[in-house]
């Protein structure tokens, strides 16, 4: 059994699951049910100044018939009262001392509202602080939310007058929905920040129904953007999860968040220098139960690789992300089709021809049979064809040994510079 | 035989024919079917279960590559999950109750629950530990499925659990009684291994009441749990029975998984008497040895058979033949006394008997005679009512008398489980019940205990 035990940025959690801020961590009730579930810590849904919501709320992107490919959401901060929040954070930390309560934090870009909520809120005894400036939909319209979020010197300011009177550890929750999420990260780190999470939901609309002409989700005829989330934005919460962890600026823990679904996701976010993972779409797509697995399965991949705890894969996977300008430009695989596996369904013939490099071929073999063959002197390695391969193993990319040394482009840059540099100098 | 039989049966390498017939998912079947399976919450396949897997877990298992985790979760419920995953009626359990039944269709979770507990053994795993010892002995008397399920979960307890096996190896019907086709012995072979792993001693090769004595045993364990079974086919009780060719349809499959396959049935006509799913099994390993015609002869209908449907499917797809309403009068040999026909007489139903099911009444005049050249009897199975009589418990016909919450016997030291407690309105007869008979058995086994202990101290 490993050692699941996470500290990010001083705060503790039985295990590096934790429920993101969102309508799971709405109220004390939810909360408690997760933990007996097993989730090591849970994001206050954000409070704040009370709001009102509207129905519908929650729209569902379905991809082939696979449901909660995306999700989408127009609900607000919590519409309960502080001081309700406040007494059920302070019971169910008191039943659960061992897990991690955060408070998710927004109000308006005012020091003394930030000092007054952060002690409140402190006083009833959470783990630590999370400031939303990346809610996208209604609350930015206020200013607050992504709204302020987007500004990297109010990121920093608001950090820092929290951090003016914040006894526990702050995190800063970022908005993707910005050109480089970096600024506003090293924003927070000027500003004090202990640790970033990152993503809140990205601007979405989840649809149109193309009969009523309605907006989906619509509010009696009428819609509004809304956040997106759930398995479809993974790739773009990894990408920056990834870019704060190799920026050397930004040298602050990560509480990963986007799309995570299982175990598996969760080691890739590790790997990618987040500390711990928040999860919200998929704990409303089956319910808290999901944990199980995911602590099971976590706690088994790092027996399997022999490894004692869980910290010692954080950031693993860093060192190996990095610029396209670092790539070896020498390095070459090419696919080979395996005509035992293939089902000869041709996708892979037609996505090269019409698509790629037209390097794989349709032919018959001695007796007869369709075969597919590529052609590897013409095969660039794209990866197309083996992605669109509906069968394991039928096709493979392998390496070709190169005859030329690794040489990325800035190295060739660099070398094509000197020699235009050798030039000018004779020329002087 | 229909050609279709002919042609998935080989005459030229017949052990062949013993392959498992049901095939592997592949990863990518299993992924696939697992991501279609909804999850469900307090999911009605659960509930259909006799040992209560949670189905939907080992799935998610499954598609999130936790499969350690996912053969963790079946074996857990069900001590022998894999052998289960195989056997089960399904669609009479788990996969008849799919929520998808009324949607689209269910989900493969027989085959999805083989493909974990496949990978586990593939790859060697020890599921479970044994617990902390509480200083209790007990005695498990049968090491099939229900004396099995029973060690394994009071091990897991901390109880110093030793098994007693007549056989040469534990498993029971799992290892000697469900054919290889079916069921090859590897798998349940693991599942032995999986309860010896937790210091469960298996003294196979030994009979109770004659290499131990029932007053040896009593003195020696604090509780035994009698998971002893039933026995061989019961005479017919018609003439020529003794003749060579006559086999008894439990030994008759028992040969084929511990003895080298004779090709001495190949050609051959053979006669299987009864319709349960001992006799579909005796009918399909006939047509595996090479046999050339085989009848199943029933005395009542389709109707009251007892064969599972897919069993019944099966032998139709072997090419077996259905005589319904046909009982054997008496069995004929020839001058080398082997068999060489067997005579029969045509039934009708009459008023449904004692246990619901409508009689058979001979049509007189009604004789006729087929020629064979072997007969393979299938009509249930004995009871091993001496064993239970040197215990001393109160049984009705063979069938021990047992408290249904308890699973206590007459003697508050002895519990019963499995086949040996099944029938006269007792239970079911299926691999899956007795396993969670055995794991009951075990619960109560520890309830008494644990109440016992709570007394010691309350009285200190």
């Amino acid at each position: 059994m490993a050692d699941l035990r996470i500290n990010l940025a001083g705060i503790e959690s039985p295990n590096p699951f934790w429920l993101a801020s969102a309508p799971p961590t709405n109220s004390g009730y939810q909360v408690q049910r997760a933990f007996e579930a097993g989730w090591g810590g849970a994001v206050w849904k954000t409070l704040g100044d009370p709001i009102l919501n509207v129905t519908s709320r929650f729209a569902a992107v379905s991809f082939n018939g696979q449901k909660v490919a995306g999700f989408n959401n127009i609900e607000l901060i919590t519409d309960r009262p502080l001081e309700i929040n406040l007494k059920e954070i302070y019971e169910t930390k008191k039943k659960f001392p061992n897990h991690a309560i955060i408070a998710s934090l927004m109000v308006e870009p005012q020091q003394e509202k930030w000092h007054e909520i952060v002690k409140r809120v402190e006083d009833v005894g959470v783990d630590g602080l999370e400031l939303n400036f990346g809610c996208p939909h209604g609350m930015a319209e206020r200013g607050m939310g992504s709204a302020s979020g987007q500004v990297p010197s109010l990121v920093e300011k608001q950090t820092y007058w929290v951090k003016e009177v914040a006894q526990t550890p702050v995190i800063v929750k970022l908005t993707p929905n910005i050109t480089d999420i970096t600024v506003t990260a090293e924003a927070a780190v000027q500003g004090g920040a202990d640790a970033i999470s990152m993503i809140n939901t990205i601007n979405s609309l989840a649809g149109v129904d193309i009969d009523t002409w309605n907006t989906i989700p619509h509010v009696g005829g009428k819609g509004a953007h809304g956040g997106y989330c759930g398995p479809a934005v993974k790739p773009i919460a990894l990408h920056m999860v990834g870019e704060c962890a190799r920026n050397p600026r930004i040298n602050i823990p990560i509480s990963g968040i986007g799309g995570i679904s299982n175990w598996q996701n969760a080691v890739e976010f590790l790997l990618m220098g987040a500390t711990g993972v928040q999860v919200c779409t998929a704990a409303m797509h089956h319910g808290f139960r999901i944990v199980e697995d995911m602590i099971e399965g976590l706690n088994h991949y790092l027996d399997d690789k022999g490894i004692a705890s869980v910290m010692d894969i954080v950031g693993k996977s860093v060192p190996k992300y990095s610029d396209w300008g670092d790539l070896d430009l020498n390095y070459k695989i090419v696919a080979r089709i395996n005509n035992d596996v293939c089902i000869n369904c041709n996708k892979c013939h037609i996505a090269c021809e019409d698509t790629s490099h037209q390097c794989i071929d349709m032919l018959k073999d001695e007796n007869g049979r369709s075969i597919l063959r590529v052609r590897e002197e013409d095969c660039v390695g794209c990866n197309l064809c083996s992605i669109v391969c509906p069968v394991d193993g039928a096709i493979d990319m392998v390496e070709i040994p190169s005859e030329l040394p690794p040489m990325t482009w800035n190295e060739r840059q660099a070398a094509v510079g000197a020699i235009a540099c050798g030039v000018d100098s004779v020329k002087k | 035989m229909t050609k279709a039989a002919i042609a998935r049966i080989s005459l030229d390498d017949l052990s062949r024919n013993f392959k498992e017939v049901e095939p592997a998912l592949t990863k990518q079947e299993a992924i696939e079917e697992a991501n279609r399976c909804l999850y469900c919450y307090d999911a009605p396949c659960i509930q259909a279960c006799p040992t209560g897997i949670d189905i939907p877990t080992f799935i998610k298992k499954i598609a999130s590559g936790n499969l350690k985790g996912s053969a963790t979760t079946i074996m857990s419920a069900n001590p022998v999950g894999a052998s289960c995953a195989r056997v089960c009626p399904t669609e009479e359990l788990c996969e008849g109750a799919c929520v998808l039944n009324s949607s689209t269709k269910p989900i493969m979770i027989g085959n999805l629950q083989r493909y974990a507990t496949d990978w586990a053994i593939q790859n060697n795993q020890v599921l479970f530990k044994a617990g902390k010892k509480n200083g209790k002995k007990v005695a498990v008397v049968g090491g099939g499925p229900a004396g099995l399920s029973a060690a394994r979960e009071l091990a897991i307890l901390g109880y110093d659990v030793t098994i007693f096996e007549a056989d040469e190896q534990a498993g029971g019907l799992n290892t000697y009684g469900i054919v290889s086709f079916r069921l090859p012995k590897e798998i349940s072979y693991w599942e032995v291994e999986q309860v010896k792993s937790l210091d469960v001693e298996i003294r196979t090769n030994t009979r109770v009441g004659e290499d131990i004595s029932v007053e040896e045993m009593m003195r020696e364990f604090d509780s035994i749990v009698l998971a002893i079974g039933m026995g061989q086919v019961p005479m017919l009780g018609v003439e020529g029975e003794d003749l060579e060719g006559v086999y008894d349809a439990i030994q008759f499959v028992k040969d084929t998984k511990t003895k080298p396959i004779l090709n001495d049935l190949i050609g051959k006509r053979v006669v299987v008497i009864g319709a349960g799913n001992t006799a579909i099994d005796g009918a399909t390993c006939s047509v595996r040895l090479g046999a050339e015609n085989v009848k199943i002869l029933y005395r009542r209908t389709i109707e009251e058979m007892t064969a599972y449907d897919f069993e019944y499917e099966f032998a139709k797809q072997d090419g077996v033949e259905f005589r319904w309403l046909t009982a054997p009068k008496r069995i004929i040999g020839d001058e080398n006394g082997r068999v060489a026909a067997i005579e029969c007489i045509k039934m009708q139903l009459g008023e449904p008997g004692a246990d619901g099911r409508r009689s058979p009444i001979p049509i007189e005049g009604s004789e006729f005679i087929i020629k064979v050249d072997a007969v393979i009897k299938a009509i249930g199975q004995s009871r091993y009512t001496s064993l239970i009589e040197k215990f001393g418990l109160e049984h009705n016909g063979g069938v021990v008398k047992i408290d249904l919450n308890s699973f206590q016997t007459s003697n508050e030291k002895v519990f019963a489980c499995g086949d040996v407690v099944f029938g006269k309105g007792q239970g079911e007869a299926m691999v899956v019940t007795a396993a969670q008979q055995g794991k009951l058995t075990a619960h109560a086994i520890h309830r008494q205990f644990s109440e016992s202990m709570a007394e010691a101290t309350g009285n200190q």
